[in-house]
């Protein structure tokens, strides 16, 4: 391998392709990544509601759902929807993006549930006794006294799952959905070039993620700083 | 009416977990009148605390009766025949806890005004005044813009009482609201407890604090093994204890 030539190439290719990586490609990712936590954490929210219900049947509902999920690798989660939803809905058909951001979401959501179970659970018992114990009703209890506490252990862990979620998006490329993985796989096609294309999306990839932490770790130390006041 | 001054009336109360493996209440029947400051002592384990859980139902009996100001609230349904709303009752009674249970995300004064506004349907302003009243009777109306966290735990401790009676409640539960405190703080929460109680409200307390049950209960429960041994006057229970466990217990801990 040669470092001085791929140091050029990438240089070339920058000029070149910059618009298919730090457009299009950034674009579909960034949109991709942000549908899959903002509907996921929507779905994750009524999941961790069944999943705590008091009624059995929902109980096991969202078990078997996140459990399955879970325990099954997301590519073939991705291979499944993709194929299966144009069959079972026909507007799906040839609508390659919205199948794969379907099955983004669903895996999204049973992380996400469990983010806000442990986060809702994580409370102490006795907030929610000494509640009850004041005549609060048991949803006067959890709007007022649960979920304001549960919200400080579960937004670190939901912008942890951003970022999860913006590497995960990477697989969608098997489908060439326009990512930033599909540029590198479309800029290797024309190029006839690996490594150069690969080093250049590792570098956004790295720089979006870095970024993000470094950000959620700032408004994690501020909302930590709020709890001392 | 005969129930007039029994304000709570427990019947063969029974706590069982897995199954029947541990007993924690095995058959506990006692009255808590008006006006009581029945202090309830015991080892460990002994279920004393089970039993103070179950008078407001955080302990759900396996079987038994607890009859509070009239209404078995065991049951399912209320004596209007509609399902029974354990919210209503246990405003009446009030809680305090080991560990306080202070919101930590509210103000004191929010702690203390968030169930009579919310639950009672209390105003604000009224509400916050009579918060800052009881604050006041407490020593801790300069901390009513204060957060929990800031605060000791003996003053935890008085905020969590103060907060229990801003309800207005008929009777008050505490629950080893000494256990957890240094012990040069487990004074100023006695004090008030003591006050309450001379103030004429019905109080049932568990603790293992003995110079407080001689000194301000005017009933001493004992219990062992989910049941209750002995119950008497402090003066009886600490001074001619019959119970071999209770003199025991006694000579372990006086």
């Amino acid at each position: 391998m040669n470092f001085a030539t791929i140091g050029q190439n990438i240089v070339k290719l920058t000029i070149k392709y910059w618009d298919k990586f730090l457009l299009t490609g950034l674009g579909y990712t960034l949109s991709l990544a942000f549908i899959t936590v903002c509907v996921g954490a929507i779905f994750g929210a009524l999941i961790a509601l069944l999943r705590m219900s008091k009624f059995p049947p929902f109980k096991w509902i969202a078990a078997v759902y996140t459990e399955i999920i879970r325990g099954t690798p997301m590519l073939l989660q991705l291979y499944l929807f993709y194929f299966a939803l144009p069959q079972l809905i026909p507007f799906l058909n040839k609508k390659q993006y919205l199948c794969v951001a379907i099955a983004l979401v669903c895996n999204s959501a049973a992380y996400v549930s469990e983010i806000i179970r442990s986060g809702i659970q994580a409370v102490d018992i006795g907030q929610t006794e000494a509640a009850r114990s004041l005549g609060m009703s048991q949803r006067l209890t959890m709007t007022e006294i649960i979920l304001p506490q549960a919200v400080k252990n579960i937004l670190p862990a939901l912008g942890n799952e951003f970022i999860m979620v913006i590497k995960d998006t990477s697989l969608a490329s098997t489908f060439f959905i326009g990512d930033l993985m599909t540029q590198c796989l479309l800029v290797k096609g024309a190029t006839y070039l690996t490594m150069e294309p690969l080093i250049m999306v590792a570098v956004v990839y790295f720089v979006l993620t870095y970024g993000l932490s470094k950000l959620l770790g700032f408004f994690e130390r501020r909302m930590r700083r709020g709890d001392i006041r | 009416m005969e129930t007039s001054d029994k304000l709570i009336q427990v019947v063969d109360l029974k706590k069982y977990y897995n199954g029947d493996a541990i007993k924690a209440l095995d058959g506990v029947t006692l009255d808590i009148n008006r006006g009581d400051v029945m202090v309830i002592i015991g080892p460990s384990g002994s279920g004393k605390s089970t039993f103070l859980r179950s008078l407001n139902l955080l302990e759900v009996p396996t079987s038994g009766q607890i009859i509070f100001e009239g209404v078995d609230i065991t049951q399912k349904k209320g004596p209007d025949g509609k399902k029974l709303n354990i919210d209503k009752h246990r405003e009446k009674m009030g809680m305090v806890f080991q560990h306080f249970n202070l919101f930590p995300h509210k103000t004191i004064l929010q702690n203390m005004t968030l169930a009579p506004v919310k639950v009672k349907g209390v105003s604000q302003a009224e509400a916050d005044a009579k918060a800052l009243s009881l604050l006041e009777r407490v020593g801790l109306a300069d901390r009513a813009d204060a957060f929990p966290i800031q605060l000791s735990g003996g003053q935890k401790q008085r905020v969590a009482i103060v907060r229990a009676l801003a309800m207005e409640p008929d009777v008050m539960l505490f629950d080893e609201p000494t256990s957890a405190l240094d012990p040069e703080m487990v004074g100023e929460v006695l004090d008030v407890m003591k006050r309450l109680a001379r103030n004429g409200m019905t109080m049932a307390v568990v603790t293992h604090e003995m110079g407080f049950a001689r000194e301000v209960g005017n009933r001493v429960v004992f219990m062992d093994g989910g049941k209750i041994l002995e119950e008497g006057s402090p003066e009886q229970i600490f001074n001619h204890p019959q119970n071999p466990r209770l003199q025991d217990f006694l000579s372990k801990v006086l």
